[in-house]
């Protein structure tokens, strides 16, 4: 086969349908700049037309180049090919926890489904709709999400332990706490948090540690709203004052 | 160019990662055990030598002795410390990862299996009650700044020592540590909704600030608190039984 000229590199995708993979290895020139992602569309145009890969702004904007790039998950459009080591062969796979449907192209509708139970914005009746910038900063925090679900990729809770039917996973989290902290959001929600599984979280931050949108998934979203819960559910002085209180 | 190739190691330790992810939570599982080994011994079995002049090793802060407690005092104080620790959000998702390979690291396979339940169910949902381990810290913070203050006086005189500094930085490096609390996090402003709907609720959105800065260094404050402490401890023994003596102003500076 032709050897291109250029800086050679070598890539390795792992291609196939279903559970039916293996790793493809291409040699490709490379030009200074690149990301993963012009690799990855550059084999697709001049090696391998099947290859199956998913993509749209290329600007780390869309979340829909997700992949594991030498064991990470990353975006593909957000790895540049500078800072990878070029003398071992680059390695992409497609994200391991959801379905594969073709080579980098994955199932994820999972999550839709999982989106669709949540309890949308319920503001409060005659809410003014008038806020200061502080009170919305957490929620802007959580509004930046693009949905690129390398959290859920990542969380070994869904990786590793599949509890799909209990545990809506980090980037619902990032929701449900965007909507919780909400200065204007009436909706009760903490009960329904728990029931997602958020106590099956134990909070060893791999969500954080690879959300392309730096949103501080653990500590921001997750640990405020265990904390939440318990005052809800567990607090020993709601319990003591129990007896006492109006309702 | 095209060829094919098998895909690498699935199941336990199975990664695609070529990093070296194991350093980190190798390192944790050191520091941890060493720590654990050398407090346990230290507060259980040498329940003697862990004070000196004004200096109190912190382990044993307050000191409290009894006539019907026949063990060592640090073992009335340290609950507060390990509860406190072992219930920690940082410390949890550490121990987690490097004892119970839970994950071990990221897109690492660790136990595999549906059979899973977190932080969920009794006994490990005791995990959650972090804050009353919190409240209590808080307190032996303050006792500790006290012990601090303390180091600063032997026998009415004002002066100072190396055990004074190394004390008064013990204090303020666990101060540093329990203020950057996720649970004093959200007692302090974390609850709230709405941050500029009252007076007082802008006061706490202003601490809540402060804590939130401290707490996005938690990792940092929980590692140089737990080494700075065994030090103290270290330190105040190593004085107390003559190994070292402390350069200080006092001259009636008890002699071992
Ligand atoms: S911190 Fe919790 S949600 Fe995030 S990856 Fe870990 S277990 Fe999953
Ligand atoms: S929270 Fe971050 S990692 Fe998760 S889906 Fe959103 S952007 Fe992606
Ligand atoms: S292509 Fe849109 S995020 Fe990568
Ligand atoms: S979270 Fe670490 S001390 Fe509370």
């Amino acid at each position: 086969m032709v050897q291109e000229e250029g800086r050679q590199i070598t890539v390795r995708i792992l291609r196939g349908e279903g559970v039916k993979t293996q790793e493809v290895e291409y040699q490709v020139a490379v030009e200074p700049g690149w990301v993963v992602l012009d690799v990855v569309l550059h084999i697709q145009a001049r090696m391998a037309p099947d290859l199956a890969v998913r993509w749209n702004c290329k600007a780390a904007k869309c979340g829909s180049c997700s992949a594991e790039v030498n064991g990470k998950p990353r975006l593909m459009c957000k790895t540049r090919l500078d800072d990878l080591d070029l003398t071992k062969p680059v390695v992409v796979h497609p994200i391991k926890t959801f379905p594969r449907i073709k080579d980098l192209v994955t199932d994820v509708s999972w999550n839709f489904e999982v989106n669709k139970k949540i309890q949308p914005f319920t503001p409060k009746k005659d809410a003014a709709f008038i806020y200061f910038q502080e009170d919305i900063d957490r929620v802007q925090e959580m509004r930046k999400c693009i949905e690129c679900f390398l959290c859920q990729n990542v969380c070994h809770v869904l990786r590793n332990r599949e509890q799909y039917q209990r545990f809506v996973g980090p980037r619902f989290f990032v929701r449900l706490a965007g909507l919780e902290m909400h200065p204007l959001d009436d909706a009760d929600r903490l009960k329904q948090i728990e029931e997602d599984g958020i106590f099956l979280c134990n909070i060893t931050k791999c969500c954080t540690h690879v959300c392309p949108e730096d949103i501080h998934i653990t500590d921001n979203a997750i640990i405020p709203l265990k904390e939440r819960v318990i005052d809800k559910s567990y607090s020993f002085w709601n319990w003591v004052l129990q007896p006492f209180s109006s309702k | 160019m095209e060829q094919n190739i098998a895909v690498g190691k699935q199941g336990w330790l199975g990664t695609a990662r070529r990093d070296t992810w194991w350093v980190e939570p190798l390192l944790i599982l050191v520091g941890l055990s060493a720590f654990g080994i050398y407090s346990t011994y230290s507060a259980v079995f040498w329940d003697y030598h862990f004070e000196i002049g004004p200096y109190l090793s912190p382990f044993y802060e307050p000191l409290l002795v009894f006539d019907w407690w026949p063990f060592s005092p640090a073992i009335l104080i340290l609950w507060i410390p390990l509860g406190f620790r072992t219930t920690c959000y940082y410390y949890r998702g550490a121990y987690w990862r490097s004892f119970f390979a839970n994950p071990p690291a990221c897109a690492v396979t660790g136990w595999e299996g549906k059979n899973y339940a977190g932080e969920a169910k009794f006994p490990i949902f005791v995990l959650n009650f972090h804050r009353y381990f919190m409240y209590a810290a808080l307190l032996l913070n303050v006792m500790l700044w006290v012990g601090a203050v303390r180091s600063y006086w032997w026998q009415g005189e004002l002066g100072i020592g190396l055990g004074s500094i190394i004390l008064t930085i013990n204090a303020f490096l666990l101060m540093m540590y329990s203020l950057g609390c996720h649970s004093l996090r959200h007692l302090v402003g974390g609850k709230l909704d709405c941050f500029s709907c009252s007076s007082c609720a802008r006061t706490r959105k202003r601490i809540w600030d402060y804590i939130t800065r401290w707490n996005e260094h938690h990792k940092f404050w929980a590692w140089v608190s737990l080494i700075w402490v065994a030090f103290t401890d270290f330190y105040v023994r190593m004085v107390s039984s003559g190994v070292f003596n402390d350069p200080n102003t006092w001259s009636n500076f008890p002699r071992p």
